[in-house]
């Protein structure tokens, strides 16, 4: 071997050595990957917190424009202008058949603001230091804000709920500071899976199930798959949270968004991705491609809701509240697996799981019944909010709902809606009292309305668009389940469906009797012809 | 002895059981998608029903081609002749024993009565499913079609007619089958071309 070759090989071998431990002293060097700053290692956020608001402020220091941008939203206002009818929406103004309105019961509804302190009406909205962080960006799992606290944390250990005889450690804010990073599946759930008051209640289609799901519940949020977060489709633009229920999106004809191209449509719909013409499937896309022009996607697939064993609330009864036991106490009542289904502060309530949706034209309009505005109890059910849509509008398309049926209470006297005064440790409130008209009256006074004192009950519904819970493409319904005479969709309007019975019924009874008697003839004139032909 | 004569050659005999068969199949087929029983599942039913439409068009597309170029279109002429003896044989003579009115032969195939029904089969009900199912299928067309004020119900409802009086023609042809001059005469004529004659 040449001088030259073996001093050229000798390099190579060093330079590959070299090569080779510097690799390795890169793998020493841990480095998060996720994020460019760890906070813990902040100096802002490596002392003892006393407050929520304390956090706040030392978070405001960097993100000069967080507070500012989260005072725009909705997370925040808990109010919302239609600009489709001009109605004055959002948590803070509107009625539900669920714990019913927020005026009056601040503290324990506030559990769930993106703020500190929420517990009257006078709360200050323009405060920067009373925005909540920590809600959303905690990943820990350690942060709480339980129920009267009006939005604050725990900063000591506590009874929660009151009188139950459980202790709410105090949340340990440091901690939770230095942690903080990107939203997720569990920090939108700590309040949208618990909607109307506990796991599964309100929606039906969102609950603790989807904090870690498999790919039959949800094929998006698939925790060993796809492993959506709520953000991955609900995306934020300074802060502000794209999906409302206020004003939906029923029809997106956009096609699927595109990198770099300005889109203005919503980035939550199932078409933002997956564009207009989804099903690929020899033979079937075609078909399936022209449903899609009238059936929303969730329609299909979503066979059924409360899919991952937390049943959802159906119907709740506030009429039968208020009975008292052999002591005078009020008490509940459980089914078979453990869930309330009566419980003297609320009344009766009827549970379900895998539940199927309810369906309706639905072109994303939603007026509500705010507590202003005249009800009637013979008009039967009053709507809580009305969806619109017809199969001739050109803007509707058959949506899956859950359909939440209530009778609560109403002003008789005034024909309204009430905002009764639920929670509270006081003398008012309905859940320490069973006492409407005190509750009613107090509610009614923090919410702005008058109230008659005449108390009575009126049937309630609420329509809730269904839309997650997305099965995987095997799980999509089958033709059948809409495709006959007591199918899903028996009674839509406005479509032929090939063995729903859609013809009237004298197209089939004149046919088969038409057949019947060609039948009936033939064979009599083929037995006299048996006859006969004996006798000859 | 009867005589027999070679009526039915072999293209005749392919189309029509052929045919005969996807018509059964899609009578089975179609009014399940109608929704008038459960049997193969509204899917599969869809599903074959189409499949099955795809093969009795190239089938009539051949058919056709073969009336026109061998003139055995002229089969289906309606007339009037000996038609009132045909009813009358059917109503009376069949019970009586009385000889069967009509003599086929290579050039006339068909007694009056089975010209008319046949040209009624391809004049009406044959277009008339034809027409409205090829409207089904491609539904999705009409907008670009320039047709998109169309109903689906109307033509459901044609088809659906259609399909009842193709049902009906198919109980009466299928009866009338073994009014030949022996009862199976017509069967075994359609299956091997030879028919028995007196």
């Amino acid at each position: 071997m040449s001088m030259r070759k073996y001093l050229s090989r000798t390099l190579l071998s060093a330079a590959l050595l070299l090569g080779v431990g510097a690799a390795f002293a890169e793998d020493a060097k841990p480095v998060k990957l996720n994020t460019t700053a760890d906070h813990s290692k902040f100096k802002e956020l490596q002392k003892d917190f006393k407050s929520g608001p304390e956090v706040t402020k030392a978070c405001l220091a960097c993100h000069t424009e967080a507070a500012g941008q989260i005072h725009r939203t909705k997370h925040w206002k808990w109010e919302y202008l239609n600009p489709e009818n001009g109605q004055r929406l959002g948590k803070k103004n509107i009625v539900n058949n669920f714990c019913i309105s927020i005026p009056s019961n601040y503290a324990w509804c506030t559990g769930c603001h993106v703020g500190y302190g929420w517990k009257d009406a006078n709360f200050d909205f323009s405060s920067e230091e009373n925005v909540d962080c920590l809600a959303c960006h905690d990943t820990t799992g350690n942060y709480k804000k339980p129920a009267g606290l009006a939005g604050n944390p725990p900063t000591q250990d506590i009874e929660s709920p009151p009188g139950s005889g459980k202790i709410m450690k105090a949340v340990n804010l440091s901690k939770v500071a230095q942690a903080v990073g990107k939203t997720s599946r569990d920090t939108c759930g700590a309040c949208h899976f618990n909607g109307g008051g506990g796991d599964g209640v309100k929606h039906g289609d969102m609950d603790s199930s989807l904090a870690a799901p498999d790919k039959e519940l949800d094929v998006h949020m698939d925790a060993s798959g796809l492993d959506f977060t709520c953000g991955t489709c609900h995306k934020a633009s300074s802060h502000d949270v794209a999906g409302s229920r206020y004003t939906p999106t029923a029809m997106d004809k956009g096609g699927a968004h595109i990198k770099g191209k300005a889109e203005t449509g919503n980035p939550t719909t199932c078409v933002a991705c997956h564009g207009n013409g989804p099903h690929k499937k020899a033979g079937l896309a075609e078909r399936l491609n022209l449903h899609a022009r009238k059936i929303a996607c969730q329609t299909c697939h979503i066979p059924t809701i409360a899919r991952g064993g937390v049943p959802t609330k159906l119907s709740w009864d506030w009429s039968t509240s208020g009975k008292r036991d052999a002591e005078g106490k009020g008490f509940v009542k459980k089914d078979a697996k453990g869930h309330i289904i009566y419980d003297s502060r609320k009344g009766d309530f009827v549970l379900g799981e895998n539940v199927k949706p309810e369906y309706v034209w639905f072109n994303g309009q939603v007026k509500y019944t705010l507590v202003g505005d005249k009800v009637d109890k013979s008009d039967g059910v009053t709507k809580i909010n009305t969806m619109g849509g017809s199969p001739d509008d050109g803007k509707s398309m058959i949506w899956p709902m859950k359909v939440f049926r209530g009778v609560q209470p109403y002003d008789a006297g005034n024909k309204t809606l009430v905002t009764p005064h639920v929670a509270g440790n006081d003398d008012t409130g309905y859940w320490k009292n069973f006492v409407w008209d005190k509750a009613i009256a107090v509610g009614m006074k923090d919410s702005g309305h008058p109230f008659s004192g005449k108390v009575d009950f009126i049937k309630t519904q609420m329509s809730w668009p269904i839309t997650h819970m997305v099965a995987p493409k095997e799980k999509a319904l089958g033709c059948a389940e809409c495709h006959s005479a007591e199918g899903r969709l028996k009674g839509i309007p406005g479509v032929y469906m090939p063995a729903r019975g859609d013809l009237s019924p004298w197209v089939d009874r004149a046919g088969w009797t038409l057949a019947l008697l060609t039948l009936v003839g033939v064979l009599i004139h083929g037995a006299l012809r048996i006859v006969s032909a004996k006798k000859h | 002895m009867a005589e027999r004569i070679y009526i039915f050659k072999r293209f005749e005999r392919f189309w029509h059981w052929s045919q005969a068969a996807l018509i059964m199949f899609m009578m089975l087929t179609g009014f399940e998608v109608h929704g008038a029983y459960k049997f193969l599942g509204f899917d599969r039913a869809v599903d074959l029903h189409t499949n099955a439409a795809w093969a009795l068009i190239t089938l009539w597309v051949f058919a056709v081609f073969w009336h026109f170029t061998t003139g055995e279109w002229k089969q289906y002429i309606p007339t009037l002749e000996k038609a009132d003896a045909m009813l009358k044989f059917y109503l009376t003579g069949i019970f009586t024993n009385a000889p069967h009115p009509f003599r086929q032969s290579q050039l006339i195939k068909h007694n009056p009565l089975q010209r008319l029904a046949y040209l009624g089969v391809k004049l009406f009900i044959n277009p008339l499913i034809w027409a409205s199912g090829l409207l089904y299928l491609f539904y999705g067309s009409w907008g670009a079609w320039g047709i998109g004020g169309l109903r689906l119900e109307w033509v459901a409802l044609a088809h659906v007619v259609g399909a009842f009086l193709m049902l009906t023609f198919f109980i009466a042809h299928v009866y009338l089958g073994t009014a030949g001059h022996t009862p199976t005469s017509h069967i075994k004529a359609m299956i091997t071309g030879w028919e028995e004659v007196e």
